[in-house]
């Protein structure tokens, strides 16, 4: 589903990935777990099309399409999610008709027709369940004067309601306390199934206790360095990043 | 590297669609300002002795004033002796009905939108058009008769209703209010005037449609509208100018009366040319608009989407006199490339029990500068006066400049104020958020500044919220979008 393939990418004029390779097949939970600095949230930014990094060298194909060419909202529209690990405030927009707008734009391009108001409001009262979110979450601003954790769900929640085929997590536990981080990972989980990949980017073990990965990678200083099945973030997480970086041959540190 | 930002790229783009002139054969005063040029108006509007009386000892007392430096505007100084104060295209033949209006004017009218005829369309809105310096057509004139509302141009009025005219002209914004309500004061060429006679809630929208054609013209219109008791009425204006690369000046009075258990809602969408994208150009709108709540339990209501204008300077206030009296402002201004606007409200609360509500919303695009300035007074003696104010801002871009100048006067302990405040941006953190669900930057922006105005635009009458939802779409160059 998705091949990245040498991936090169520079943020203000420094390189942040210095050559990914990465395959996810459709059924997939992929972890990308690392060090602070790493080029976790870049990989996550580049694959959801943020214009300010610049992607040097490589390629990236979703379903066989090249997606660096595509902008964001087509990535979007062809079912590549983000979950943010900050996601923005957009008050006077309500949730409610922020989601409208985003699956109506979705379906557009899917051929689709626009969704009824009501058939939304069942789709969106059966998500919300998912993440027990109360009714006047749905009529609030858009992440205004949202808690952390709020913030958190409602990614989740629009990721629960959009319905991708490839869902990015960044830092998404960052932030939630432990209920919290159950109900955003029965939410994650509920998601999983035989035609969605997921790629769960994170700093600590905790998430992956609960949303098991298929394989787990370590990026280190922008390249992978490792990669095994969900006892290497175990491992990680009771030894911490050291033993993999004398193991691996480190890369010298860019200097400019 | 930065990469040009999706707003810059969008914001920086700007078509006015009203730009075209219309080749009209024009009935002219020389340019410049004199006590010639004040009677040789009047004298061209054949008006009473009264009328040149009141607009000498408007022009004297103007020379004595000085143009106010306190807003928040910067402009080059205007010369008054290089304005034209009075065009007027010639009608080729007398004008007794709609049907002899000018073809020419017809189609011009047409072309924005507003058709010179009582049909379909805006079948519920009687409008007055007003083209440069005078009223070319006035439609359900006697429709509007038959309940005994009086709606017409100002210049008919001053000859047809004096009485109504000498009783109210003046009383709620005076020749020697400020320096450009004199001005207009002493050279005002035409306008609208409206009486809705006691008890009768008038059946239609009542529509004024500005529009400036002639080069080098300033446009001073009056409108005075009088909400007799336990009338009510819902008036609308709208304005558009064709582009020119030098300034225009507009200086507008606007005086609302209503009496015992009056209601007037007055409602502004307000598209001159904004100038080009390097701010070359645009008129000056600078207007007084005021309405006196006279009565008791009386409502004035203003409701005003700006998006046009090189700058603007407005501040549609009420005076709340009678007892059980409510003002209302809700504002929608758009600044986008180099506009400036400064706006805002005076509710003065003097009768008892008096209740204001402000709601502003700036939008300031490009290099834009949006100022919300306004004053709430809570007079001695105006016990139980409630305010409610809020002021929204909105940023779109890095460039461009909000400023809040919220005044607040309380002179009698019982008062209740309550006021709110807030910043928002539009930045490309938030388009790129909106992009990752899926929707287009423009999209994006239409929606978030949508729900940013919603508050304003649900209080305008209904056929005209769309019409400002688009015209800020337009403004903001967000044309052919979803809305």
């Amino acid at each position: 589903m998705l091949e990245i393939e040498n991936l090169h990418v520079k943020v203000s004029g420094k390189e942040i990935l210095k050559g990914i390779d990465l395959s996810v097949q459709p059924g997939q939970v992929h972890a990308i777990m690392g060090p602070n600095g790493s080029g976790k949230t870049t990989l996550a930014q580049v694959l959801a099309g943020r214009i300010t990094y610049e992607v040097t060298q490589g390629k990236v194909r979703f379903e066989g399409k090249d997606l660096l060419i595509m902008r964001p909202e087509d990535r979007a529209r062809e079912g590549v999610f983000m979950a943010f690990q900050y996601p923005v405030e957009i008050p006077g927009v309500s949730n409610a008709y922020f989601l409208k707008a985003a699956l109506n734009a979705i379906r557009k391009y899917r051929g689709q027709e626009e969704i009824d108001a009501m058939d939304f409001m069942a789709l969106v009262q059966e998500k919300a369940k998912l993440l027990a979110l109360d009714e006047t979450f749905m009529k609030r601003g858009l992440n205004e004067g949202f808690s952390g954790g709020e913030k958190k769900k409602n990614e989740v929640f629009q990721m629960a309601v959009l319905e991708p085929k490839l869902c990015i997590l960044d830092e998404t536990d960052s932030g939630l306390d432990i209920d919290a981080l159950r109900l955003v990972a029965n939410g994650i989980n509920a998601m999983r199934g035989p035609t969605r990949a997921m790629l769960v980017v994170t700093h600590y073990q905790r998430l992956l206790d609960y949303v098991v990965p298929d394989v787990v990678h370590v990026l280190v200083d922008g390249k992978i360095v490792k990669s095994g099945d969900a006892d290497l973030a175990r491992n990680l997480e009771k030894h911490g990043y050291g033993w993999i970086l004398e193991e691996a041959p480190r890369p010298a540190p860019a200097r400019p | 590297m930065v990469t040009k930002s999706v707003l810059q790229e969008q914001m920086s783009k700007q078509e006015y669609k009203y730009g075209f002139v219309a080749d009209l054969d024009e009935d002219m005063v020389p340019k410049g300002l004199s006590e010639d040029v004040v009677r040789l108006i009047s004298q061209k509007k054949k008006e009473p002795e009264w009328m040149l009386d009141w607009r000498l000892r408007a022009y004297r007392h103007w020379l004595t004033m000085k143009e106010p430096k306190w807003s928040n505007v910067r402009y080059p100084p205007i010369n008054y002796q290089d304005i034209i104060y009075y065009a007027a295209p010639r009608p080729k033949k007398p004008v007794n009905s709609l049907e002899d209006v000018d073809p020419e004017i017809r189609s011009l009218y047409a072309k924005l939108g507003i058709p010179l005829q009582e049909q379909e369309r805006l079948a519920g809105v009687a409008v007055d058009a007003v083209l440069d310096s005078v009223s070319v057509a006035t439609t359900f004139k006697q429709r509007l008769a038959d309940e005994g509302i009086i709606f017409c141009s100002f210049s008919e009025a001053v000859l047809e209703h004096p009485d109504l005219v000498r009783k109210y002209l003046g009383s709620v914004v005076p020749f020697n209010d400020n320096f450009f309500a004199g001005l207009n004061s002493a050279v005002f060429s035409d306008g609208s005037f409206a009486y809705v006679p006691p008890g009768v809630r008038c059946p239609m929208e009542l529509s004024t449609y500005f529009r400036i054609n002639a080069q080098d013209t300033g446009q001073f219109e009056r409108t005075l509208i009088i909400a007799d008791e336990r009338a009510y009425v819902s008036y609308l204006e709208g304005c558009t100018a064709p582009i020119r690369d030098t300034n225009q000046l507009h200086a507008a009075v606007v005086e609302l009366i209503a009496l015992d258990d009056a209601e007037i809602k007055y409602s502004t969408i307000q598209n001159w040319y904004p100038g080009d994208k390097e701010g070359k150009g645009g008129i000056y709108n600078f207007v007084t608009k005021r309405g006196k709540c006279l009565g008791v339990n009386s409502k004035i209501s203003w409701t005003q989407v700006e998006t046009g204008s090189a700058i603007t300077w407005k501040y549609p206030s009420c005076i709340l006199q009678g007892d059980n009296s409510t003002g209302e402002f809700y504002s929608v201004a758009v600044v986008n490339n180099y506009q400036q606007a400064d706006t805002g409200t005076k509710m003065l609360h003097i009768g008892k029990n008096t209740r204001s509500t402000i709601i502003s919303k700036g939008i300031s695009a490009g290099y834009g500068r949006n100022t919300y300035r306004g004053r709430v007074h809570i007079h001695k003696g105006a016990t139980g006066a409630r305010n409610y104010s809020q002021c929204d801002s909105l940023l779109i871009g890095s460039a461009c400049a909000a400023f809040t100048f919220p005044d607040i006067v309380v002179q009698d302990p019982t008062a209740q104020m309550e006021h709110e405040a807030s910043t928002s941006k539009i930045g490309d953190e938030q388009l790129f958020y909106c992009q990752t669900r899926g929707l287009t930057p423009e999209d994006a922006t239409n929606m978030i500044v949508n729900g940013f105005c919603k508050q304003v635009f649900l209080k305008l009458p209904m056929e005209f919220a769309v019409e400002a939802q688009k015209l800020i779409g337009v403004s903001l160059n967000l044309e052919g979008t979803v809305g």
